[in-house]
């Protein structure tokens, strides 16, 4: 019987714990369906009122950087301290900056 | 190149994450004990399982549904992190069935009296929990943070466990002598959990300097002993064990033989429920099919039309 081929597809769940934060991924699941795929997330991630909001997106669709683009992606900006505040020395004498 | 970032991830403590080089050995090794960890929460829902329907009240039968779908659900967490890897949850639902991939030999016993189900909350749940917190700094990412969700439910389950057994010890002698007994049969298989001693354990090297491991069976089968003889001694039971006693030089119980033999005689199915489990998780598995291929060609309906 457990001949069939395709498995559920894989979704990706991401969790709003409370008002004012962001969703964060918390893990995945499989599911038929998008519908199904919220109530599922429901069940296992928010068991105790881990949260308020809950997005699925199926695991396929997402496109992320990988581990050989880190020094493309995020090199550059080592060497532009200047974009950061303390780059900036201002005498101790000058209030509120 | 690659490998000198993964060993210097490692020293530095960080995290492993799923698209990082990691040696075969490593992948493997991670694949193999994630997915007998999810195994061996999805069988740990039956020997439990059994009760809901005899739980002696509705607040315990309503306890005892909420922790057998926390362990449903952290076998899911589990099956989640292993895909991360490569595995496909299918794939290693049939290895469990068809006797490929282990779970944790503890389930292989049976519950007799509902004192088991309190006495498997205290005792094999506590044991878990010994092995499991060092866990959630294991080196692969995924497994730590499952582990951490996974530890701060098992509280729960460690408590409601010893909760039940402290009511049933203020009953009826009856009622005390259930809970005795209970923790007579269960004391030895929870302290075989922690796995083979350290001498005879041939991954636990590899692991520890892996960082998926963090301390060594038998450190951690110690840990579990001095924790639950304040405990045995506040609800009032004795453990098995003539030879368990303080040893003040080391500051630690010292404890009896461990039955090596009967651990092996589990672990390779022969335990007095190995089959039973397994025929249990088979028959969930084809007499679900349907539901799973149902729901699979509706949604597969529901995108050639559109709405």
């Amino acid at each position: 019987m457990s001949e069939i081929k395709h498995e559920w597809p894989l979704y990706e769940v991401f969790v709003r714990a409370k008002r004012g934060l962001n969703h964060v991924h918390v893990g995945s699941l499989r599911a038929a369906d998008p519908e199904m795929a919220l109530h599922h997330a429901r069940d296992l991630y928010t068991r105790r009122n881990e949260g308020v909001s809950i997005w699925v997106v199926q695991s396929d669709d997402i496109v992320a950087s990988g581990p050989d683009d880190k020094d493309a992606f995020f090199g550059p900006s080592g060497d532009k301290a200047y974009r950061h505040p303390t780059y900036y020395a201002i005498p101790d004498s000058v209030p509120h900056i | 190149m690659s490998e000198q970032v993964f060993e210097a991830t490692i020293a530095k403590d960080q995290r492993i994450e799923p698209r990082d080089w990691m040696p075969d050995g490593y992948r493997k090794t991670m694949i193999r004990q994630i997915a007998q960890h999810a195994h061996s929460e999805i069988i740990g829902m039956q020997p439990e399982g059994a009760w809901i329907t005899r739980a002696p009240s509705l607040r315990r039968k309503a306890i005892l549904l909420a922790k057998v779908q926390d362990e449903a659900g952290h076998g899911l967490y589990l099956y989640s992190a292993a895909e991360t890897l490569g595995a496909d949850r299918g794939d290693l639902t049939r290895r469990l069935i068809e006797g490929r991939q282990k779970y944790s030999s503890i389930f292989n016993y049976p519950t007799l009296t509902f004192a088991d189900v309190g006495v498997i909350g205290w005792l094999v749940d506590g044991a878990a929990i010994c092995n499991q917190v060092p866990l959630c700094r294991s080196s692969f990412g995924p497994y730590a943070r499952a582990m951490i969700r996974i530890c701060k439910e098992e509280s729960f389950h460690q408590r409601q466990g010893y909760e039940l057994l402290m009511t049933m010890m203020r009953g009826t002698p009856a009622q005390r002598e259930m809970v005795q007994d209970a923790v007579n049969r269960w004391w030895w298989p929870s302290l075989m959990m922690f796995g083979p001693p350290d001498g005879e354990s041939p991954n636990t090297a590899q692991s520890m300097a892996w960082k998926i491991k963090r301390h060594t069976n038998d450190e951690l089968r110690q840990r579990f002993v001095d924790m639950s003889v304040p405990q045995a001694e506040a609800l009032g039971v004795t453990l098995p064990d003539a030879d368990l006693r303080w040893n003040a030089e080391r500051e630690h119980y010292d404890f009896g033989e461990i039955d090596w033999s009967e651990l092996k005689r589990v672990i390779s199915g022969d335990g007095p429920m190995n089959a039973e489990r397994i025929a249990n998780r088979r028959r969930a598995d084809e007499e679900g099919a349907w539901v799973r291929e149902a729901a699979a060609a509706h949604a597969a309906k529901k995108q050639e039309v559109p709405a």
